[in-house]
C-alpha cells in the first residue's frame, strides 16, 4: 500500500510539473541572450526571470513577435531560424531553419500568418503561425537576376506586410490575404534604406534613408499615390558622423501627433509633425540614436545610442520637447522595453550581463537580474499593437 | 633600436625571411582582449556575432581570402564611404587594424 501511495504521489506531482499553471500572460515577456542562444522568459508583475529557454541558435540580431492571446513567441535569429516558443509552458513548440540569413519579421493583423525577411537570400517568406508551415515566399528582386536585403518588414492591415529593399531603394507592399497566392506592389523610395516603421493605426509606412537625407513616406490608404520624401535634406550639406551602428524604427516613434525620429549620421532627433509631416524641431543628443521610443502614454522619449556612447540613455519630455534625464545605467545599453502602460522600462546592458529596470517617473533603478549578454527584450503587450 | 633590428634579422632563419612580410606586432593580451570584444559585438551588429553577415558582408576567411590585405585593413581604419561601413580610425590603430584582418583571416578569436 505504502508503495502504490508513494507511485501515485510521484505520478501526481509529475503531472503537476507538465500542467502549466492557470494563468493570462500579459505581464510575461522574454529578453534575447544574443551570445548563448538563450532566451530568458521574465514576469514583468514580479520584476524577475521565471525560465530559460536554450537552443535558438544565433541570436546575435534577433527579434520576437506574439501570438495574439500572447501565449507564444515567434523569434527570429540572425541564422534564421524562426522558433516558436510557449511562454506558458516554457518550452520550444518548433523550430524551422528557414533561411541563410535573417533579421527579424513580423505577424499578420488576424494572427494566422508569420512573415520572415531575410538578407540572405533576400525576400520575405509566409508561415502558418499555428504549424511554422511554409506557405508562401516573394523574393526581393529588384532587377533580373539582383535580389536585395530586406528591411523594415511591418504588419499593416488586412494582412499586408510593408517592407523595403535596401539595395533596390524601394518599398513594398505584399497582400497575403490569399497567403499562398501573395501579391506585391513596388514604389520607389530613395538610396539605402535601412529601416521601415508603420505608424500605430497602421496607415503610414516609412523608411528611413542611409544614402540619402530623408525618409520615404507611403500613405497605405492611397498607396496609388507612391512614396514621397519628407525630412529632404536635413543634414542641410554638412558631413555626417559616422554610424557605428544602425538606428531602429519602429512604431514606438509616434507620440502626440509627432514623430520622433532618428537622424542618420547626426546627433539629434528630427520631429516631424503627422498632420501634415512637415518638420517641426530637432532634438540635440549627445550621440547617434539608435532606439528612439515613446512611453506607451506619449509624455516621454527613452533613446539610446551607437557605440560607443552606449553606456547613455537619456530622456525627452514630449512638452517642452527638452532632455530631462540622462542616465548611465550599465555597459552596452542595447534594448529598452515598457511596461504594457509605461511605468516601468527594463533596459539591457549587454557588457554587464544584467537588465535593469526603471521607473519612469521617478528615474529610480526599481530592480535587476542577471542575463548573458542581454539584447532584445520584448513584452507580451506588442501582441495587441500594429507594428510590434 | 638599430641594433635591436639588425640583431633580430641576424636571428631570423632564411625561412622566415623568405615569407610574406612579417606580422604586425600583436597589441598587447590586454588590448587583444578589447579588440576582440569590440569586433565581435560592435563589429558585429552589421556582420553578425559569427561574421556570417547581414547588413554588412560577411567577415568568414573563405569571404576575405581573396580580397588584398591592405585594402581590408583601409576599410577598416578609414571606412567606405557610400556603404554604410564608418572609419574606426577613433578606436583602433592602423596595426590594429591589420592584426584585426591577419585574425579575421585566420578565424577570429572567441571572446
Amino acid at each position: 500500500m505504502r508503495k502504490i501511495l508513494a507511485l501515485l504521489s510521484v505520478v501526481l506531482l509529475s503531472a503537476c510539473a507538465t500542467q502549466p499553471q492557470v494563468r493570462g500572460t500579459g505581464d510575461l515577456g522574454l529578453v534575447i541572450e544574443r551570445a548563448s542562444g538563450h532566451v530568458t522568459l521574465i514576469d514583468t508583475s514580479k520584476r524577475a526571470p521565471y525560465a530559460r529557454i536554450a537552443g535558438l541558435g544565433d541570436l546575435s540580431h534577433a527579434s520576437a513577435v506574439y501570438s495574439r492571446d500572447g501565449r507564444y513567441a515567434y523569434i527570429f535569429g540572425r541564422d534564421g531560424g524562426l522558433t516558436k516558443i510557449d511562454l506558458l509552458e516554457a518550452r520550444i513548440v518548433k523550430r524551422v531553419i528557414q533561411s541563410g540569413n535573417a533579421i527579424g519579421g513580423s505577424i499578420s493583423q488576424d494572427g494566422r500568418i508569420v512573415v520572415a525577411q531575410n538578407y540572405t537570400p533576400g525576400g520575405i517568406k509566409a508561415f502558418d503561425a499555428d504549424t511554422l508551415e511554409l506557405l508562401s515566399e516573394v523574393p526581393a528582386e529588384y532587377a533580373p537576376g539582383k535580389f536585395a536585403k530586406v528591411v523594415g518588414l511591418a504588419d499593416l492591415t488586412g494582412n499586408r506586410f510593408g517592407y523595403a529593399l535596401f539595395e533596390g531603394g524601394e518599398i513594398r507592399i505584399t497582400d497575403f490575404s490569399d497567403p499562398r497566392r501573395p501579391t506585391t506592389q513596388r514604389f520607389p523610395a530613395g538610396n539605402q534604406p535601412y529601416d521601415g516603421l508603420v505608424t500605430p493605426d497602421g496607415r503610414h509606412y516609412m523608411a528611413g534613408l542611409f544614402g540619402e537625407d530623408g525618409i520615404a513616406l507611403l500613405d497605405t490608404w492611397k498607396p496609388e499615390a507612391g512614396a514621397r520624401k519628407i525630412l529632404e535634406k536635413y543634414g542641410r550639406g554638412e558631413e555626417k558622423l559616422p554610424v557605428f551602428k544602425m538606428p531602429h524604427l519602429r512604431g514606438w516613434a509616434v507620440a502626440q501627433g509627432k514623430a520622433y525620429l532618428p537622424a542618420i549620421g547626426r546627433h539629434e532627433v528630427l520631429v516631424v509633425d503627422t498632420d501634415n509631416w512637415r518638420e517641426v524641431g530637432r532634438i540635440k543628443l549627445r550621440g547617434q540614436p539608435v532606439f528612439v521610443m515613446a512611453r506607451p502614454d506619449g509624455r516621454q522619449i527613452w533613446v539610446n545610442y551607437a557605440f560607443p556612447d552606449n553606456s547613455w540613455v537619456e530622456v525627452i519630455d514630449t512638452l517642452t520637447g527638452q532632455v530631462v534625464q540622462s542616465l548611465q545605467p550599465g555597459k552596452a545599453i542595447l534594448h529598452m522595453e515598457f511596461t504594457p502602460r509605461g511605468e516601468h522600462v527594463w533596459l539591457s546592458a549587454r557588457d554587464d550581463n544584467k537588465v535593469l529596470i526603471y521607473d519612469t517617473g521617478s528615474f529610480a533603478k526599481v530592480g535587476e537580474f542577471a542575463a548573458q549578454a542581454p539584447s532584445g527584450i520584448f513584452f507580451t503587450s506588442r501582441a495587441n499593437r500594429t507594428g510590434f | 633600436m638599430r641594433l635591436t633590428l639588425f640583431l633580430a634579422a641576424a636571428l631570423l632563419p632564411a625561412a622566415a625571411l623568405a615569407q610574406p612580410p612579417a606580422s604586425v606586432a600583436a597589441p598587447t593580451p590586454e588590448r587583444q582582449k578589447e579588440i576582440v570584444h569590440l569586433v565581435r559585438q560592435d563589429c558585429g551588429s552589421c556582420h553578425g556575432m559569427n561574421f556570417g553577415g547581414g547588413l554588412g558582408p560577411s567577415l568568414k576567411p573563405e569571404a576575405l581570402r581573396d580580397k588584398p590585405v591592405e585594402s581590408l585593413v583601409a576599410t577598416i581604419y578609414g571606412g567606405r564611404p557610400g556603404t554604410p561601413m564608418p572609419p574606426w580610425h577613433r578606436f583602433l590603430s592602423e596595426s590594429e587594424a591589420e592584426w584585426v584582418v591577419e585574425r579575421l583571416l585566420q578565424g577570429f578569436p572567441a571572446e
